[in-house]
């Protein structure tokens, strides 16, 4: 479900720097719209990167993230060509999976 | 602080959340759809049927087959009704996003601007129609009207503008000009969205209390004209991200 | 999720009895499952936000970075980090003080993942930012004010 996530992983001296853009409304639950009703709540509550089978990072979001999520980290290893396979759960319980080859 | 500003932009800029929307563009416009169940592929778009590398960096240009100046934007509505057999209302009912209802508009001119990145804006508007459009531009540019007596020249038209923290070029230099038009369409942060220059156009005359003009009117194709002749030969740095 | 719901939900006949409890509030559709934090992201200050973390009170550290800028343009986009210098990180958070609920983000790292991460928050104002770190099992923080300028005209 939704777009697909952008995902942008370079290995250098022996680290992989990952930035993952994530496409998400991230609504808070407490903006109200034109009609002055609340939105409810619909936000990313979990996200884990993996490299190959390996989790490199697991995060728990709240509604303070910002529409359209971004993520950037480090972890050690990581080869040209090899995988990260990145995540996300909602709180409605949609999800989504995207992967990028190690630049 | 003009330093840490410039810090937070460039933070921004480094994972521009309009990629998201270039890359669903790029979706978008070989998809088949509509009526006639086509893609974009073969949409001219001014450099011939499916050429795209440059494109956005010339135009507004005139058309024959339409017998019209066209913008990126009447250029695309065009190509999707033409092609895919959409109708006019289908394709620009979502000419731009709110929350939770996305624009496949906003989706494709993102791509195809993304399409003249590093490439020189070049509308000479040479071609007679072009030159036409182009002066009504500079006509309307400097036009006092509306309750205000406002003109975009007023917040627009010198060096060293500034409304709050947002300069203002002086969108009648190549330089000012240039700086404004190469980074569109944008993201906006304050939005949450990626604007197009019509949305950006129409939104502006509404800050100088003139009536809206429509999606698509004469009268924003001509001031896109305008400000893109003033900017020609300015590289595009795009898809730009804004306050 | 705590022991009791786990319990609950394995001895339970699944989609029924989901359904059950989201009808009577307890779990949400979609986050029966998770083991999202939810008593840390609810609460309001910040101190029921360390506590529910489980951090107690972390000492000051200068080896704790809040990382990004000093001002946002605008507070629907705060570009901010975590960054340290510390032994074996296994757990960092971004806390904005001033926002309904203090936690923004936290991020569980395993060996090899270097304690340095960005990511882009929403700030309602000007607020302390607190980086919080797990270092050998201990917390530690680092503070920093980000100032948001919400900018004005211009829409
Ligand atoms: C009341 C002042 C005002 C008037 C009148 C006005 N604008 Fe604007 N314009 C702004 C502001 C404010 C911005 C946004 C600057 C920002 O947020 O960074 C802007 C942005 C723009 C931009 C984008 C600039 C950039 O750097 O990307 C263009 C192009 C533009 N206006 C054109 C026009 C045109 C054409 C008119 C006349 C129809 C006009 N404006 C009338 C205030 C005005």
């Amino acid at each position: 479900m939704g777009n697909p996530m952008k995902i942008r992983a370079a290995s250098k001296d022996g680290v992989t720097e990952v930035k993952v853009l994530i496409s998400h409304e991230m609504e808070t639950g407490q903006r109200k719209d034109a009609a002055g009703a609340i939105v409810p709540a619909w936000f990313i509550t979990e996200l884990t990167a993996k490299h190959g089978d390996k989790v490199v990072l697991s995060s728990e979001f709240g509604s303070s993230v910002s529409k359209n999520p971004y993520l950037a980290f480090k972890f050690k290893g990581g080869a040209k060509g090899e995988k990260v396979i990145v995540s996300w759960k909602d709180n409605k319980g949609d999800t989504r999976t995207d992967e990028a080859a190690i630049g | 602080m003009a330093d840490e500003l410039a810090k937070y932009r460039e933070a921004l800029a480094d994972g521009n959340p309009a990629d998201l929307l270039e890359v669903k563009g790029e979706s978008l416009w070989a998809e088949k759809r509509g009526p006639k169940n086509a893609s974009l592929e073969q949409c001219d778009m001014g450099l011939g049927p499916g050429k795209l590398e440059g494109a956005y960096a010339s135009l507004p240009k005139y058309f024959k087959d339409t017998n019209k100046v066209m913008d990126v934007e009447s250029r695309l509505v065009h190509c999707m009704m033409t092609l895919q057999g959409f109708t006019q209302e289908e394709v620009t009912k979502n000419w731009y996003s709110k929350p939770g209802k996305e624009s496949d508009i906003e989706a494709l001119v993102t791509f195809i601007g993304a399409k003249s990145n590093g490439m020189k804006i070049n509308v000479p508007a040479t071609h007679p129609e072009e030159a036409k459009m182009a002066k009504m531009g500079e006509y309307i540019f400097y036009r006092r009207s509306g309750p205000q007596d406002f003109s975009c020249s007023i917040c627009h038209g010198q060096e060293g503008k500034r409304i709050r923290l947002q300069d203002l070029g002086n969108l009648t230099t190549k330089e000012g000009a240039g700086f404004a038009m190469k980074t569109w369409p944008s993201y906006r942060v304050s939005q949450g969205a990626v604007w197009t220059m019509q949305r950006r156009l129409i939104d502006c005359m509404r800050q100088a209390r003139w009536p809206e003009p429509n999606y698509l009117a004469d009268s924003i194709i001509a001031l896109e004209t305008y400000l893109q002749k003033n900017a020609t030969g300015t590289v595009m740095e795009t898809p730009g991200i804004k306050r | 999720m705590n022991n009791q719901r786990r319990t609950v939900l394995k001895s339970g006949s699944g989609a029924a009895l989901l359904g059950m409890l989201a009808a009577a509030g307890i779990i949400t559709p979609g986050m029966a499952l998770a083991d999202w934090n939810k008593a840390a992201f609810d609460a309001k200050s910040m101190a029921d936000t360390l506590k529910a973390l489980g951090a107690g009170q972390p000492a000051d550290s200068k080896d704790v970075q809040v990382t990004g800028p000093d001002i946002a343009e605008n507070g629907a986009v705060v570009p901010v980090g975590v960054a340290s210098t510390l032994p074996n990180v296994s757990m960092v958070a971004i806390l904005i003080e001033k926002n309904p609920n203090a936690l923004a983000a936290s991020f569980v790292l395993p060996e090899g993942t270097e304690a340095n991460v960005q990511t882009r928050v929403k700030m309602g104002q000007t607020s302390n930012v607190y980086a919080l770190v797990k270092s050998d099992g201990k917390f530690f923080m680092a503070t920093k004010e980000i100032k948001v300028t919400l900018g004005g005209c211009g829409g």
